[in-house]
Order: C-alpha cells, then sequence, then structure tokens
C-alpha cells in the first residue's frame, strides 16, 4: 500500500502498525512525535495504530531553534 | 519609579540649585506635553451637609455653620453667573452627604449643569460602581477623591467619625469611576496633614496602579496646602513653598501626561510662578461657599476653605495671555456620554 | 545583594539568561554553550525528521534540568502556531512554548495578531505560553489578558545583532506590564544584555550571537556574567539619568526673594 511519509509517497509491502513505521524509518524512536492524517498519535498508542492505503503520516522531532 | 528615600531626599535639599534645576525641567516637559495651555474651570459648592467628621475642613459635620443646600432654581442662578464669568468646565462640590445629597440630586444637578457647562466634574463622597455610571449617564464626565492622606494612623486621627472614616472604601474610588466608564479622574493629598515624602510616594503608587488598570483614562493631580478656614488654623501646615514647588516639578518629572491642579488656596504670586513649573489646570473667580456667587452676602458665607487668589476669570485670563500661555475654557464637547 | 529568583508559572529560575539552540555548527559546541552560560531555559523548535540523514537527536545534548521551550518556528498563523505546540506537547517534554508566528520572509517580523489568538487558545488548554512579539503595549496588554506567562518584545531584527533598538518600546512594557519581561531577538552582545537588564528586563534571550561565535561556550559564559551585572546594577537602582534642561530664565528665584542674604 501506498502511504505519505512526510510529504513523500513510500510503498509499503505488507500492512504496518505505527510503531513498526517509526522502528523502520526513524533512527531512534525516542522523542518522535507522530501525527497521522492530521491527528496527533501519542506514543502509548503506536502498536495499535495501524496505516491505510493513501494515509499521511507525519514524524517530527525536536532541532535546534531559536 | 522613584523610591521613597531618593522623593525624601529631593524634598529635603533645600538648597536653590536643586529646586531650580527641578524646575527647569519640569518646565520643559510640561511645555513638551502641553504646549502651553492651562486649563479653566470653576468650583460650585451645592451644599455644605456633611456626615464626617474631618478636622481640617470648614464643613466637618461638628462645626457650627449655617447648613445649606442648594434646590435647583437656586443652582440654576449660580450656574448662569459663573457660565456668564466665561467657565465652562464646572466642579460641582458638597460635603459627604448620601442623605441630603444623593445620587438623584446629583444627577439633576449634571443634568441641568450640561446646559451650561461642557465638562461637568464632581468633588462628592464616594460612591458605588453603579451610581458613578448613572451619574455618567447624566453627564458626569470627572471625579475627584483626594485621599487626603495615605498615612492610616494619621488618616485616623484626622477623620473623627462618618463615612470618610473608611480609608479603603474612599482608596478604591477611583477605580469604581473608572469602571464606570468615569473619563477624568483627579487624586490628591492634602500637605500638611502629613509627612509630605511618604504621602507622595502613596499618592505616586496610587497613581501608577490606576494608570495601568485603566490606561485610558485622563488623571490629574492636586496639592492642596492646609489653610486658614475664616482665618483660623485648623491645623499645622508645614510644607512651605520652597517644597510645594518641589512637589509640583518632581510629579510633573515622574508623570509627565499628568495634569496637575492648582487651586485658589494658593497667593496669586506663587500661582503665577507655578504656571511656568508645572500646573496646567486652575480655578478662577473661585467661592467656596454654598450659595456664594449670587444668593448669600459675603458676611453670611461659610467658605470651606479661605481663598488667597480672589481675581475674577477676565483678570486670570488675562494674565495668561500676558505671561503667553493660552487658556483653555472647554477640551471638548459631549455628543453622547457611552462607555 | 542577592536576587529573587524569575518565577515564570509558578517555576523558579536563578538564570535570567535563555538560549536558542539554532544555527550552531555543532551539538558539542551547543551542550557546552549551555553549560558555560548556565542557561535554564533553551528554546528548540520542531521539524519533520530528516528520514535518509537520521540526525542525532538535539535533546541528547540539552541537560535534563534544562526546561525546554519549544518554538513554534514555521508557524505563519495562529492555527499552525497551535498544531506545532500540540505536537510538541505530545513529545512527553513539557508545555512551554514559545509562540511564534512570522508570515515575513523579508523582516522575520512577528505577528502579534496571530500571536494574541495561539495565546489564547493554547494558554486555555493548560500550555505555559511565553510569546514573541514586536513590543507594542495593546498586544501585550491583550497577552496578559490572552494568559500569557511573560511577553517576549523583540530588540531588532532576528539575527540582526543590532541590539535595542526599540528600546523605549520596551521600557515602556517593562513599566506597564506586571509579567516577566523578556527580551528575545537582536541581542548581538553581552553589554546590549547587560542594557535590557539595566533596564529593569527580567531575561533575556540570545541564539544567533552564541551560535555563531568564534567561540560560542565562551561567549555564552560573558553573555551569562552581563545578564548578571545588569541586573545587579538594576537593583542597586541606578540614578536617575535627567536629561540636563538647558536654563533659560530662572524660575525659581522668587522663592529666595525675601530671604536675607546670611
Amino acid at each position: 500500500m501506498n502511504i505519505v511519509i512526510n510529504g513523500k509517497s513510500q510503498q509499503l509491502t505488507s500492512s504496518k502498525n505505527l510503531s513498526d513505521i517509526v522502528s523502520a524509518f526513524c533512527k531512534q524512536s525516542k522523542h518522535v512525535i507522530t501525527e497521522l492524517n492530521g491527528t496527533i498519535v501519542p506514543s502509548d498508542q503506536w502498536a495499535q495504530t495501524n496505516l491505510q492505503d493513501g494515509d499521511a503520516l507525519e514524524l517530527v522531532t525536536f532541532v535546534g531553534g531559536g | 519609579m522613584m523610591t521613597f528615600q531618593q522623593i525624601k531626599n529631593i524634598l529635603n535639599d533645600k538648597s536653590h540649585k536643586a529646586v531650580e534645576e527641578l524646575a527647569q525641567e519640569a518646565a520643559q516637559l510640561t511645555r513638551q506635553h502641553f504646549g502651553r495651555t492651562i486649563s479653566l474651570y470653576g468650583p460650585l459648592y451645592l451644599s455644605n451637609f456633611c456626615s464626617s467628621h474631618c478636622t481640617y475642613c470648614g464643613f466637618h459635620s461638628h462645626n457650627k455653620i449655617q447648613r445649606m443646600k442648594l434646590e435647583p432654581e437656586q443652582y440654576r442662578k449660580e450656574m448662569r453667573f459663573i457660565h456668564a464669568q466665561g467657565i465652562r468646565n464646572i466642579l460641582m462640590l458638597t460635603g459627604e452627604s448620601y442623605k441630603h445629597t444623593p445620587v438623584s440630586y446629583l444627577k439633576e444637578a449634571a443634568l441641568i449643569a450640561s446646559e451650561y457647562f461642557q465638562g461637568i466634574a464632581l468633588e462628592v463622597h464616594p460612591m458605588e460602581t453603579s451610581e458613578y455610571k448613572e451619574l455618567f449617564a447624566a453627564g458626569v464626565d470627572g471625579i475627584a477623591v483626594y485621599q487626603e492622606t495615605y498615612d492610616r494612623a494619621r488618616y485616623a486621627q484626622v477623620h473623627l467619625s462618618g463615612y470618610k472614616k473608611n480609608y479603603d472604601f474612599r482608596y478604591a474610588t477611583p477605580y469604581r469611576a473608572a469602571e464606570a466608564g468615569m473619563r477624568q479622574i483627579s487624586l490628591g493629598i492634602l500637605l500638611g496633614l502629613s509627612n509630605p515624602s511618604q504621602d507622595l510616594f502613596a499618592l505616586y503608587q496610587h497613581l501608577r496602579e490606576l494608570e495601568k488598570s485603566f490606561p485610558g483614562v485622563e488623571y490629574s493631580v492636586s496639592f492642596p496646602r492646609l489653610r486658614t478656614v475664616k482665618s483660623a488654623t485648623l491645623t499645622s501646615g508645614d510644607v512651605d513653598d520652597v517644597q510645594f514647588v518641589k512637589i509640583i516639578a518632581l510629579t510633573r518629572l515622574l508623570f509627565p501626561r499628568v495634569g496637575i491642579n492648582l487651586s485658589t488656596r494658593e497667593e496669586p504670586k506663587l500661582r503665577d510662578h507655578l504656571l511656568e513649573i508645572g500646573i496646567t489646570r486652575m480655578s478662577a473667580g473661585s467661592n467656596t461657599s454654598v450659595g456664594g456667587y449670587t444668593l448669600l452676602e459675603e458676611k453670611y458665607q461659610d467658605p470651606q476653605f479661605d481663598i488667597k487668589d480672589e481675581r475674577s476669570v477676565d483678570e486670570i485670563v488675562k494674565l495668561l495671555k500676558a505671561k503667553n500661555f493660552d487658556p483653555v475654557f472647554t477640551d471638548w464637547r459631549h455628543i453622547e456620554n457611552s462607555l | 545583594m542577592t536576587d529573587t529568583p524569575l518565577v515564570i508559572a509558578g517555576k523558579s529560575f536563578t538564570s535570567r539568561f535563555f538560549l536558542g539552540t539554532g544555527k550552531f555548527k555543532n551539538k558539542k559546541d551547543l551542550a557546552d554553550s549551555i553549560t558555560a552560560g548556565g542557561s535554564q531555559i533553551v528554546t528548540v523548535a520542531l521539524r519533520r525528521i530528516d528520514l535518509e540523514r537520521h540526525e542525532e537527536n538535539i535533546l541528547g545534548f540539552v541537560p535534563p534540568h534544562v526546561t525546554l521551550l519549544t518554538n513554534t518556528s514555521g508557524a505563519r498563523n495562529a492555527q499552525e502556531a497551535v498544531r506545532i505546540a500540540r505536537l510538541a506537547k505530545a513529545s512527553g517534554c513539557g508545555n512551554w512554548v514559545k509562540i511564534e508566528v512570522i508570515n515575513d520572509s523579508k523582516y522575520l517580523l512577528p505577528d502579534n495578531h496571530e500571536t494574541i489568538k495561539a495565546t489564547e487558545i493554547l494558554s486555555a488548554e493548560g500550555f505555559v505560553v511565553l510569546p514573541y512579539i514586536s513590543p507594542d503595549l495593546y498586544a501585550a496588554r491583550a497577552l496578559v489578558k490572552a494568559g500569557a506567562a511573560t511577553v517576549m518584545p523583540l530588540g531588532s531584527f532576528i539575527g540582526s545583532n543590532q541590539g535595542l533598538k526599540t528600546k523605549e518600546f520596551i521600557q515602556v512594557l517593562i513599566n506597564e506590564i506586571d509579567l516577566p519581561i523578556v527580551v528575545d531577538a537582536g541581542i548581538g552582545a553581552p553589554s546590549q544584555a547587560a542594557e535590557a537588564m539595566e533596564m529593569g528586563a527580567d531575561a533575556v534571550l540570545v541564539n544567533t550571537a552564541v551560535a555563531t561565535a568564534q567561540n560560542p561556550a565562551v561567549l555564552a559564559r560573558a553573555f551569562a556574567l552581563a545578564v548578571e551585572a545588569g541586573r545587579m546594577a538594576y537593583l542597586s537602582g541606578l540614578p536617575l539619568q535627567h536629561s540636563m534642561a538647558k536654563a533659560s530664565s530662572p524660575l525659581t528665584g522668587f522663592l529666595y526673594d525675601d530671604i536675607p542674604a546670611n
């Protein structure tokens, strides 16, 4: 299925939950914040959140800033 | 904002150099913010019934004077007279009496006053916000309420009975008036009652807090000095002319846009000099007795305080113009009072 | 003479020097600067994770006792700022947010109006809101009403190092607003930070100057000292600076006319 992660289209081979996605795409899961289709998903719900074709996912974290 | 110690040091420094420097700076600031305008007003005493016993006042409840309260036809006469002198800002005063001069009486007076005057201010007993709202709707746009002294112990000593005894209610009055929409609020201390440095510091704090809470109000301050009444001195006044000048100059420095008022308690010569230094409002052609303009002969009059400057409005205007000041009778005209 | 702590939203701080974490050459410089400057509040931003590069997490370089202030930089309006703030909160790293709403790539001036709107929303949601604005008294009053925890007026344009171009307007806020005033943006030198503190500011926030210095940690320490010096000067009660009015004709001679010379 196809999902958009951080504005870029990604092909997923099989159905995944958010926990899998974060492990797959992020170096570490600490301080990763997820927003699925405009809604924030807290980390304790990642394992139960399954992705579907066409979902838009934002993975954000802290960076330096003024 | 100055500390108390700084104010004390300034007031205690008697050197001519110090007062001259202060005066020069105050004069410059006043010119910057007010140009050379002097706002003129006239007092009208409507009633001397008073329920408070304040030891320094000619109207106090225990003083044996002829108690009078003007009815509409009577104060109309007074108003016509004052109007004919050229005055367009009226300050209506009463003793402190909810009973004799309730809100309804004051409202009626305000409505009638608006036939003759553009600026209508009251110096009466402290009232509730709802009452100020009624008065505002009736055309009153200014309130004068002086704490007299901010020293609680001294306040209790000189306010022996009656509503005025309540320090806190009086202190909060300008807030209630501002809440009700009053556009001009005048604060003051009676110099000579208590330590001038302390009272000045407290007055400044009162004013600062008001400015923050109600920034849209036009504030002014007065520094009446304890005076004689029918030539009897009530309490020792010990703020001399040098200190007086300093108080006015310092106020101008710390509050560049606040009006500074000078009543006719002060001698003409001093008043004239103070024009350059920082005052921006003065009364003219004043009479401080109820019915004193048209209704009572002088020997029957009971003034609140003795007037030292007896010049008529015309004489004051002449003087101001001679000194290149711009006498202002009206600052604004009412269209409609609304919050 | 000891100072009282800076209290924001009930939390006490002994340092009045906030540090921004943007523009540093490397993370080690950042960590050293935070330590050297003794900052107890630092700003960070939120961005999409770069999935290709796998950058090191910046929070690993911020000591645990330091309060994180997430900047809503990137937001062009209140709604975007609110979204960023909520994302930051979801990280579990705290709910302190610096509202920075900028829809201006030429000057990077903040939108006071949108900032007020964002403050109302976020403060109602329990965030500790530190809004960044152009110094304007009405905006500051509205922010007080909206529930802001401080007001952060800019000294000059972000990154300009021009110091307190808005000095008189900041002074008005210090005089009239009863919230801590944190001067933010444009502070380019410790002397400027000291100047802000001498005026009565409650704290300063510096980023560009430190991050782009040759030796950031040393400059961070210099800033910390300057902030302390300025604060002490303010507490000591600096003498009033009179503009010496040019004497025209004497005004008070009349007071001494009658005094016999002796």
